[in-house]
């Protein structure tokens, strides 16, 4: 927080270096040697056509898929490569998946209670106290998110764009460095979106943010920087005004809805 | 919050259970004391195996194993307690001259009290470690624990001359110089069981409503997003797996000093499944209702076998369907639903409580 007023005057400071990143399942090339950087406190979105290696990428980043060859380095010098996912998050990685991913058993504010950055061992969580600390920053997490009138209720219950935005919360709560999120707003209706996009922003304050998104006037409004990848390799990188007069790009992905894209 | 209100709660329903349980004693005979004393030491077992099977979302169809090593090692001390130092019987019989060294080593009451726990954690938590590690779950694990009941019972079975073989160990007549077939005795163990119930459930009531428990339920509904939350979820399952095999071990070493006889039936894959029934049938995740499920499925066993033998199976699998098909919750949901109820047809009432609806969450 203390930090945000000079962070403007600074240079940018590298989060994540990937350098030759190669994914294979069987005899598909998921990343084909796909590098990528990004700095500190940056909005970053992945476009690309399916099966461009989007998500593969976040899985590789977050830990749930290993790569064959390759390297990834978080902040200055932690390697991921042979790390669980466990550790990764506890490094400050975060993972928010496309399809809602929360516990239904558990109330709302439980939920964001067990996700919140904290020791997470079994002695530290047979001991924990609810600190009026934490209490607090659950509250603004809650106000955050617009579910403070819904914490004592079971998250199973909560419409789709609210499992959304609890899930956000939850990863919120990890204070991670580095954020990915798996197509935020797919299944949102319009008015969840612009709050989502808003949700976005304010993330943006504390942590980078890596977003994979289809939808075109989303990632137009939110993008600092767009990277569109193509059959797992990348094919450009840079705003969204470079990447639409990149040739290539509008080639293989906006070829087809070259007029949406200019409209 | 008023008296009326706490004896609805999980931890007012099971104080009016334990006044009852202490009063029975004086209406029924020694023998229907007796097998009562027997079904609470199930009941101790099921709360641990809740832990895992109904917070946790891990289903172990091999408890029978864990209870039944506490049995068996308490047999073991009783017995050499009781034969004051001489062999078995068995043992003679295949020609053995001393006693084995681990006998030797559970004549000791204290080895063998802190074995009947320790060893049911130590073979759950290697289990645990070589299964939760990498990531085998769901019905393969349950495949697993069924496997450890084959691999035991055949232990016990081919192992004659250390275990007793099919036939068990039935020579239990005395500990600590108490006879075990005197009225006193059993009624001393019936209360020590009702205490080891009390003590365990609250240590499990504690346990589940901590944050930890919290964890737990969170492994059963994601596991994934647990792990990318930072929880090395592995760890938890095989913590809570090695604490509810060492309550079943303690569950086990007070049943067999009510029984007087352990045979290798009595843990083998059948039981290991009923007592899994036993939870479905009370109540997965409730804590309170599997000890009702135990309870009330072991009376039901010996009434009915009791009076008609006959149609003693068709009934337990008739009341295994009526469960899953109308009560999938359980017994506990039947409270639930009734409350549910209630509350429709007491709207003002209920609006007059509302002010107190955050008292659910202390």
């Amino acid at each position: 927080m203390k930090k945000q007023n000079n962070k403007q005057d600074q240079p940018l400071t590298s989060i994540l270096k990937c350098r030759d990143v190669l994914v294979k399942f069987g005899d598909f090339t998921a990343l084909d040697r796909f590098s990528f950087g990004m700095a500190d406190k940056e909005i970053h979105f992945l476009i690309g056509p399916n099966g461009a290696g989007k998500t593969t990428f976040l899985d590789v980043l977050c830990g749930l898929t290993k790569m064959s060859d390759g390297s990834i380095t978080f902040q200055k010098n932690y390697s991921i490569d042979d790390k669980k996912e466990f550790e990764i998050a506890r490094k400050g990685i975060g993972r928010k998946f496309q399809a809602p991913s929360i516990f239904p058993h558990l109330t709302v504010q439980e939920n964001l209670e067990v996700a919140m950055k904290q020791e997470k061992g079994v002695f530290s969580m047979l001991r924990a106290k609810m600190t009026k600390k934490q209490k607090e920053k659950i509250d603004r997490q809650l106000e955050i998110i617009g579910l403070a009138g819904k914490r004592d209720i079971l998250a199973g219950g909560l419409s789709h764009g609210q499992k959304q935005w609890l899930e956000i919360g939850m990863v919120m709560m990890q204070e991670p460095e580095l954020l990915l999120l798996d197509e935020p707003i797919a299944g949102m209706t319009e008015e969840e979106e612009e709050k989502t996009g808003s949700l976005l922003r304010e993330l943006k304050q504390d942590c980078s943010l890596i977003v994979v998104e289809h939808d075109m006037d989303f990632v137009r409004e939110y993008a600092e920087k767009v990277t569109v990848m193509h059959e797992g390799t990348l094919l450009s990188e840079g705003t969204m005004e470079e990447i639409q007069q990149n040739d290539k790009v509008r080639e293989v992905y906006l070829g087809s809805k070259g007029a949406d894209a200019h409209a | 919050m008023g008296l009326s209100k706490w004896i609805g709660t999980k931890q007012g329903i099971f104080i009016v259970l334990l006044v009852l349980l202490a009063v029975l004693p004086l209406i029924l005979n020694d023998f229907h004391t007796n097998l009562l004393g027997r079904y609470l030491a199930f009941a101790i077992l099921v709360i641990g195996l809740d832990l895992v099977w109904g917070y946790t979302g891990i289903l172990s169809l091999g408890h029978g194993i864990f209870f039944g090593l506490g049995a068996y090692i308490m047999a073991i001390y009783v017995t050499t307690e009781s034969s004051g130092g001489a062999l078995p019987d068995f043992m003679m019989w295949s020609g053995m001259t001393e006693l084995p060294f681990l006998w030797e080593l559970l004549s000791n009451p204290v080895a063998a009290i802190l074995l009947g726990i320790l060893l049911p954690m130590a073979i759950a938590s290697l289990l645990g470690f070589f299964t939760f590690r990498n990531r085998i779950k769901g019905v393969y694990f349950t495949i697993l624990t069924q496997a450890l009941v084959l691999v035991t019972v055949t232990l016990i079975v081919s192992q004659q001359r250390y275990t007793g073989g099919s036939d068990g160990l039935s020579g239990l007549s005395t500990m600590f110089g108490f006879s075990l077939s005197s009225p006193q005795t059993q009624l001393f163990l019936y209360f020590l069981t009702l205490v080891v119930l009390a003590a365990v459930f609250y240590f499990c009531f504690k346990l589940v409503n901590s944050r930890f428990g919290k964890v737990l339920i969170a492994i059963r509904d994601g596991e994934n997003r647990l792990r990318f939350s930072g929880y090395n979820t592995a760890y938890y399952k095989m913590v809570v797996f090695t604490l509810s095999a060492g309550i079943a071990g303690l569950a086990g070493m007070l049943y067999v000093l009510q029984i007087r006889i352990i045979t290798p039936t009595m843990i083998d894959i059948i039981p290991s499944i009923e007592m899994a029934l036993w939870v479905a049938i009370g109540g997965r995740g409730t804590l309170l209702g599997p000890i009702f499920g135990a309870i009330l499925a072991n009376v039901g066993t010996t009434f009915f076998s009791e009076n008609y033998p006959e149609l003693w199976t068709y009934f337990i699998g008739l009341v295994f369907i009526v469960v899953i098909v109308f009560l999938p919750g359980g017994l506990m949901s039947i409270g639930n639903k009734l409350k549910r109820k209630r509350r429709g047809s007491d709207h003002e009432e209920a609006e007059q409580q509302a002010g107190s609806a955050a008292d659910k969450h202390s």
